[in-house]
């Protein structure tokens, strides 16, 4: 006998606003001595494994405009491909490097800035290793539901040739909106573009 | 006695057509903001299917009580006392332990603590605007604070915002992430406000207005309301008698 279980629907997502970092980043604000850091700010707690990198950027909305209110999260694999989380049953990810970081962009520039690891590569669903990338979230006033895109790498073609994910996207042409560009030595720039002209791909995943 | 399943099914896809579309024009921020392509819509894998797991231990003692967690000692936010609680759960209606809220809000007058504000009602020196609290074994939460003010804000001639607190909210997995407003039974501005009228159905609507809940209010002390949250749950397959997933 089949039983009927009800799903319930989810809470309907609402705009993070433009004071969203009162409750997410309290410091960038000046709301200090509540939280003794912010979340997030920084992802490593020691010496990590792997390439130190650096990954900045600006958001910009339809007109050209940099969003100067945008919060950022990423998650991340480690430099061996394995996520710190108990969900991770693949080994043990290096303890010192959190995989999950969060940024408000600059109040006056907008230019967010992440100190990270160069990710190693992760499986898809079927086994076949995806290039190394970041998971990214957006959040702002004027986003009605957070933006997920992935963050690849501009020194790793051969990976992104073979991607499970970057091979799927029809429109080829619009591949580069998720490659970040090495600008130094362990530095990246990633610019992420909300509407029109090079619009960042967004995914439903 | 069950087939073998697929190792793991992944996240059930969001319906978007319950969640507000990131283009409302009523909302004007969302016009230049909001994607002109579709979304690429792709099963979750792994990094999606995980996420940051945080522990009571990051957590301050005072984290969860809004009313004196920015206070002078002695001291005490203005406004009317409230305790805010309810249950995180998946769409399954399983319990989410361990989830990381994160809330912020206005004062009572609808002031923000916040560098880009400049309503002219003032601050109240001794409220932060912020807290957190982690879900307990069973997924229930709960956290003091003072009931926030309405505000004005510029979008159209004459918006007000409907009295609301901000909940950021992280389950097992990044593609459970969820940002949303939790606003208050009998408040007459919600149907008004644009930023609400972007949720295209009235149950959705009505799924984040909290309710007065009395059972949990504290004699003397403080109001209670009560706000259930919903997140993400894993896709379910049928396999014999159970679904997978469950």
């Amino acid at each position: 006998m089949t039983r009927r279980y009800p799903m319930l629907k989810e809470t309907p997502s609402q705009t993070a606003g433009p004071y969203v970092h009162i409750g997410m980043n309290p410091n960038v604000t000046g709301i200090h001595g509540v939280y003794e850091a912010d979340l997030g700010a920084a992802m490593k707690t020691g010496a990590v494994h792997g390439e130190e990198i650096t990954i900045t950027g600006t958001v910009t909305d339809g007109m050209g405009s940099i969003l100067k209110d945008v919060v950022l999260e990423i998650w991340q694999a480690d430099a061996d491909g394995l996520f710190n989380t108990p969900g991770e049953t693949r080994g043990a990810a290096d303890p010192e490097f959190s995989g999950w970081g969060r940024a408000a962009a600059d109040l006056q520039t907008g230019e967010y800035r992440f100190d990270t690891v160069k990710p190693g590569r992760v499986p898809w669903r079927d086994g076949r290793l995806q290039a190394p990338h970041i998971s990214v979230w957006i959040v702002a006033r004027g986003i009605n539901i957070g933006l997920h895109t992935r963050l690849y790498f501009d020194d790793e073609g051969e990976a992104n040739a073979e991607d499970p994910v970057l091979m799927r996207i029809e429109h080829q042409h619009r591949v580069p909106t998720l490659i970040a560009q090495k600008t130094g030595d362990g530095a990246y720039r990633f610019d992420i573009r909300l509407q029109g002209e090079n619009e960042t791909i967004f995914f439903d995943m | 006695m069950k087939n073998t399943p697929e190792p793991n099914a992944g996240y059930a896809a969001r319906d978007r057509a319950w969640h507000p579309p990131a283009l409302h024009p009523p909302y004007k921020t969302s016009v230049l903001r909001s994607p002109s392509a579709p979304l690429l819509s792709l099963p979750t894998s792994l990094g999606e299917e995980t996420g940051p797991v945080f522990g009571q231990a990051m957590l301050g003692d005072m984290d969860h009580d809004l009313v004196h967690n920015y206070a002078e000692p002695g001291e005490s936010a203005i406004g009317p006392r409230i305790i805010v609680h309810g249950r995180v759960t998946d769409e399954a209606g399983r319990p989410v332990p361990n989830a990381l809220l994160e809330v912020w809000q206005a004062n009572a007058g609808g002031r923000y603590r916040h560098k880009k504000e400049g309503y002219l009602a003032p601050l109240d020196p001794n409220f932060g605007g912020c807290g957190r609290v982690l879900t307990d074994e069973q997924g229930f939460y709960e956290f003091r604070t003072i009931q926030p003010g309405a505000y004005p804000w510029p979008n159209g001639g004459n918006d007000w915002r409907p009295a609301h607190i901000h909940f950021s909210i992280f389950g097992d997995a990044f593609a459970q992430r969820l940002i949303t407003q939790m606003y208050f039974e009998g408040d007459p501005l919600i149907p008004l406000c644009p930023i609400v009228g972007a949720i295209p159905h009235k149950d959705a609507v009505q799924s984040l207005i909290a309710e007065l809940d009395m059972t949990r209010t504290v004699p003397m002390d403080a109001r209670a309301w009560r706000f259930d949250i919903v997140l993400r749950g894993k896709r379910q397959t049928l396999f014999e008698n159970r679904l997978e997933g469950l």
